[in-house]
């Protein structure tokens, strides 16, 4: 519905302000989660009908009638892969960050200027 | 009724997102991150979609904030042992 | 100050970009033609209750594929990246009560975790949030202290055993000329079943077991030591 559409937009935009202000280097992939949340919100609430229930067919769904009484599945789908490689994406970052403050000892991202011309 | 729902936890999840940016401690700001996938997790139920509440409750919630606690975990040892 | 005025204004600039979606939304009302299709394929050719299920494994069986290999890349560069260990420091010991506590729970949210990834097509649910289960059952493990002797080998070869017969059971579709992963190649049982809709039972069972190794893999990992 048209309420979630707007959280999800506002997450999305709130995660990309923290990516791009922000100078600590955790702050920023906390950032990049919430942009990520955002996101699925939008395609989640863009499969929405009004009035009509989840799509698993037991006694409230009967089966003849079904196809006029489900949600869409697709988007359902679709973010159950993506929720799954946001986490891993995020856990590669992660090991990155752990990576940097070994060679430079600190967590600023102005102190990583080595490939600025 | 589900409006009502979506536009009340839509406005926590803002306020938890700014806390995010905001806070100096970096514990807390992790937490507040998993506050917002708990509240994703309600919106997904309500816009009729329960395989991906359990998805992002388990994932975003749960394993989310542990990973980062690790990372935070090795950081400090690291900083320790100079 | 001036960096963090063009900050503001490229999200302006995002926000405009997003502004004709939400003007132009209207709710529908009945379903897509492809959604009406896989559907009513769920019930009839399938027997399968749960349609996201179904979604995932037979008609979007590739991208699923496709993300348990994306996984297994995250577990590789996670394994490849944080190998040096780092030094051992002063831990306390983990008390009684929490060990034995953690060991009793641990056996109650794997059969939680199993439960969930068998039934997934009857219920909600499925590989991925079973498997996610699992993986948690082991954190416990692992924050309590618990050494179970038999951790790595038996989980790597779990992983890789489920990969291997996941491909195979696809590759049987294609040996039946009735398409790659199409899970028709068991019959059919009665719809609503533990032992039916054709081949989903196993391919999901394979998928949980994976994810589940996988991610206690990365979690083991980022714990260090």
């Amino acid at each position: 519905m048209l309420y979630s559409l707007i959280i999800g937009i506002a997450l999305l935009l709130v995660g990309i302000f923290a990516m791009l202000t922000q100078k600590n280097l955790i702050k920023i992939i906390l950032g990049f989660s919430i942009a990520d949340t955002g996101v699925h919100i939008i395609i989640v609430s863009l499969g929405y009908l009004k009035d009509k229930t989840a799509p698993i067919i037991d006694s409230a769904v009967q089966a003849s009638e079904a196809a006029s009484k489900v949600v869409d599945p697709i988007p359902s789908a679709l973010v159950l892969t993506a929720i799954v490689i946001g986490l891993a994406v995020t856990a590669v970052m992660l090991s990155f960050v752990v990576e940097m403050y070994r060679k430079n000892k600190s967590l600023n991202i102005n102190d990583y200027q080595e490939l600025k011309w | 009724m589900s409006s009502i729902i979506i536009i009340v936890l839509g406005i926590i999840m803002l306020g938890a997102a700014f806390i995010t940016i905001y806070l100096k401690n970096l514990v807390a700001a992790i937490i507040s991150a998993g506050v917002i996938s708990l509240l994703a997790s309600v919106i997904y139920l309500v816009l009729g979609s329960p395989d991906v509440a359990m998805t992002e409750a388990s994932i975003g919630s749960a394993l989310t904030t542990v990973i980062f606690l690790f990372a935070l975990n090795k950081l400090r040892k690291e900083n320790k042992n100079d | 100050m001036i960096k963090n005025v063009l900050v503001v204004l490229a999200l302006l600039g995002l926000l405009v970009m997003f502004l004709p979606i939400v003007n132009n939304f209207q709710e529908r009302s009945e379903l897509s033609e492809l959604a009406t299709d896989y559907v009513n394929g769920s019930i009839k050719d399938l027997n399968s209750p749960n349609v996201v299920t179904s979604v995932i494994v037979t008609y979007r069986g590739l991208d699923t594929l496709g993300e348990v290999t994306v996984l297994f890349l995250a577990t590789l560069a996670v394994g490849f990246l944080l190998k040096k260990k780092a030094l051992k420091t002063e831990k306390k010991e983990a008390t009684e009560n929490l060990k034995t506590t953690s060991t009793f729970l641990a056996a109650l949210v794997m059969v939680l975790g199993i439960y969930i990834f068998s039934h997934g097509h009857l219920t909600p649910g499925g590989g991925f949030q079973g498997g996610v289960i699992i993986a948690s059952g082991f954190l416990l493990l692992i924050l309590a202290d618990i050494n179970l002797k038999i951790n790595h080998t038996i989980i790597q070869l779990v992983e890789s055993f489920s990969g291997v017969f996941y491909v195979i059971i696809g590759a049987v579709g294609l040996v039946l000329t009735i398409g790659f992963l199409n899970s028709r190649i068991i019959p059919l049982g009665e719809f609503g079943n533990l032992f039916s809709a054709g081949s989903i039972p196993i391919i999901y069972s394979l998928i949980g077991l994976k994810v589940g190794a996988e991610l206690t893999n990365i979690i083991d990992t980022m714990e260090g030591e």
